[in-house]
C-alpha cells in the first residue's frame, strides 16, 4: 500500500460518494469519465469512474462490494483475486474500463451466509484461515485453479508437461496457488480444504 | 497515478494508428504496467487497449511451426496441447513464471515487453538510466545480487525478467510486428532485444508505434526440450539463473544444442559459444562443463551476484544432463 494517491483515491471517494467529479484525481487536473456497464455476480451494475479506476476499486469503493480485499495492490498478495468469465486474476492490476461485458465473480457472488459456495465452506469446515483478510482471494483463487486443474491444465510442478493427465497432488496444490500470501500462514489448512473439494465434488 | 485517458481498440490497424499520439501507450494484460504506472515510472497520457484485438488463437503453420497471436494469455499458451508435446521448453518457461491469477491475465506481447526487475529502476529517488536517462545506475556498486553478468555497460547492469523469452530464444522464435504505416515484419528474437550499451531505456528494436502481433515458432528442431529456473524461492519468483535448451543426443554422442540462458543480461542470452562446445561431442559431464565455460568466458561479476557465474555454470550442466539422460 505504497500508492498514496490510491489510498486518497479511495478515501476521498468513500468520503464524497462514489459519483463525485475527480474523485479520485486528488489532483484538481482534468480527467475523463467514463460511464461503464460491468457484470458483477450476474447483475449488470452501471458506474462512472475515471479511466484510472482499477477493478479492485470500482468494486470496493463504487458498487460497495468491500469482500474482495486489497492488500499489497500490486498483484504480489493475491488478497484481490476474483473470476473474469470463470478465470482467476488480480482485480488491482486491471482497469475497470477494461471490463465491460465480462462477466464478473466476486467472493460475494460465490455465496453468503444463507448459501455457502462448497468452496467457503470446506474453509470454515478445514479452518483455512485466522485473521481472513487474504480468504475471499483464497477461496476465489481455489475456485479458478480447480477449473484450470478440470481443464488438464498443467502447472510448474507437473513432472511431464505433455501429459494430459493431471493428479492434483499437495505439491500440485500449493504450486498452483502461489499467488495467494496468508501472513497467516493457514496454508496446511488451506491445502485441506482446497484438496476435499477436489476429491470429493466434480463440481 | 497520473491521469490519462483511455481508448479500446477493436482492430490491429486502427490501434497502431491510435497510439501514434504523444503520450499514448499499448495496454494488453496490464499486469506489468499497471503497477508502473502506479509507482510513477511508467507515465503514459493515453493508453490504447488492445486486449480485445482479435489476435488471441495459437494457429498451424503450414511448415509445421506454430504462430501464438500477442494477445493469447501466458496461462493458455502453456496449456495449449501443441505447444505442450511440440514445445514443452515453452510450456515449462512460461508456467515457471509468475502466478496463476498473473499468467490468466498477462499476453504473450506483454510478456516479451515487460520492464527489469532492478530494484533500482522502482525506486523513484534513486538513478537509473533505463527509467530516467543521464541520472547514473544505482546498481553499480550498490546491492547487485540479481543484477547482470553478461552484456552489462557502464549505464546499465539490469536483466530481462522474462522466463518464456528465454524458452523463445532456445527454440529461435521470430516476433511478427506491425508498424504505425500499417506495414509488417518479423524480427528473430535475438535481434529484437538489445544490449543496454548506452541508451538502456531502449530496450528492443520496436519503432514508434509498432505493435506485436504475435510469435511465429519454427518446426521444433529434433531432441529434447527443458527449462531449468534457479531462483530464491520454490515458486512466484524471478530466476537467479535459468536455462532453456533443445538438444539432441544418440548414442552418448550430442548432435546439435541450442541454449540460452536467463536472469544473466539486458536480454535473453543465447549462447553459441555454449552450442559450438557440445555439437558432435560426448554427451558427458566433462563435455556440459567446457560448455558452461565457454558460455561464461566472457562473465563479468558486480560483487553481489558473482555467484551468478558459477551458478550459470552449474545449471547449464545439470540441464544438459536432464536433457540428454536416456528414457
Amino acid at each position: 500500500m505504497n500508492d498514496s494517491d490510491t489510498i486518497a483515491a479511495g478515501v476521498t471517494s468513500s468520503d464524497l460518494g462514489a459519483t463525485s467529479p475527480n474523485a479520485e484525481s486528488g489532483q484538481g487536473e482534468m480527467t475523463q469519465r467514463s460511464a461503464i456497464t460491468l457484470s458483477v455476480n450476474d447483475q449488470v451494475r452501471r458506474l462512472e469512474v475515471d479511466p484510472r479506476t482499477s477493478l479492485l476499486d470500482a468494486l470496493r469503493e463504487h458498487l460497495r462490494l468491500s469482500g474482495t480485499k486489497k492488500g499489497c495492490d500490486h498483484g504480489q498478495c493475491g488478497a484481490c483475486t476474483v473470476l473474469i468469465n470463470g478465470r482467476r486474476v488480480n482485480s488491482c492490476l486491471t482497469l475497470a474500463v477494461m471490463h465491460e461485458d465480462d462477466e464478473i465473480v466476486t467472493i460475494e457472488g460465490l455465496g453468503g451466509p444463507d448459501g455457502l459456495h462448497p468452496m467457503q465452506a470446506a474453509f470454515v469446515e478445514c479452518d483455512g484461515f485466522q485473521c481472513g483478510y487474504c480468504t475471499p482471494g483464497q477461496i476465489c483463487s481455489a475456485v479458478g485453479m480447480l477449473a484450470e486443474a478440470r481443464a488438464g491444465w498443467p502447472s510448474h510442478a507437473t513432472a511431464d508437461v505433455a501429459s494430459p493427465r493431471i493428479e492434483l497432488t499437495d505439491e500440485e496444490i500449493r504450486e498452483r496457488m502461489s499467488g495467494n500470501i496468508c501472513r497467516c500462514a493457514a496454508y496446511p489448512n488451506i491445502v485441506a480444504a482446497i484438496r476435499g473439494i477436489a476429491e470429493g465434488s466434480p463440481e | 497515478m497520473r491521469s490519462f485517458t483511455y481508448e479500446r481498440a477493436i482492430e490491429a490497424r486502427a490501434a497502431v494508428a491510435a497510439v501514434s499520439r504523444p503520450g499514448a501507450k499499448f495496454i494488453s494484460g496490464g499486469t506489468n504496467l499497471l503497477d508502473l504506472m502506479k509507482l510513477d515510472i511508467e507515465q503514459p497520457s493515453h493508453l490504447v487497449d488492445i486486449s480485445r484485438l482479435p489476435l488471441r488463437d495459437i494457429e498451424e503453420l503450414p511448415d509445421g511451426g506454430l504462430r501464438i497471436g500477442a494477445q493469447a494469455a501466458n496461462s493458455d499458451t502453456a496449456a495449449d496441447a501443441r505447444v505442450r508435446v511440440r514445445y514443452p521448453v515453452l510450456s515449462q518457461a512460461l508456467l515457471s513464471g509468475a502466478s496463476g491469477q498473473l499468467r490468466n491475465k498477462a499476453s504473450i506481447g506483454g510478456n516479451l515487453l515487460q520492464r527489469t526487475r532492478c530494484p533500482y529502476f522502482y525506486d523513484t529517488a534513486a538513478g537509473c538510466n533505463k527509467r530516467d536517462p543521464g541520472s547514473g545506475c544505482s546498481a553499480i556498486g550498490g546491492f547487485n545480487r540479481i543484477h547482470a553478468i553478461l552484456g552489462a555497460s557502464d549505464a546499465c547492469i539490469a536483466t530481462h525478467p522474462s522466463d518464456m523469452a528465454v524458452a523463445m530464444t532456445a527454440l529461435e522464435a521470430e516476433i511478427e510486428l506491425l508498424d504505425a504505416d500499417q506495414s509488417v515484419r518479423r524480427v528473430a528474437i535475438t535481434d529484437f532485444y538489445r544490449l543496454p550499451g548506452d541508451t538502456p531505456h531502449v530496450e528492443t528494436v520496436l519503432r514508434p508505434g509498432e505493435m506485436i502481433t504475435g510469435v511465429v515458432l519454427p518446426p521444433p528442431a529434433s531432441g529434447r526440450q527443458l527449462y531449468r529456473k534457479v531462483r530464491d524461492r520454490a515458486s512466484y519468483e524471478f530466476a537467479l539463473v535459468s536455462v532453456a535448451a533443445v538438444v539432441s543426443a544418440d548414442q552418448g554422442t550430442i548432435g546439435a544444442a541450442r541454449v540460452a540462458f536467463g536472469g544473466v543480461a539486458h536480454k535473453p542470452w543465447r549462447s553459441v559459444e555454449a552450442e559450438a562446445a557440445l555439437a558432435g561431442r560426448p554427451a558427458t559431464m566433462a563435455t556440459y562443463r567446457a560448455a558452461a565455460e565457454a558460455a561464461m568466458r566472457d562473465a563479468r561479476g558486480q560483487g553481489h551476484n558473482d555467484f551468478k557465474i558459477e551458478l550459470a555454470k552449474r545449471t547449464l550442466c545439470r540441464t544438459l544432463a536432464q536433457a540428454t539422460r536416456a528414457s
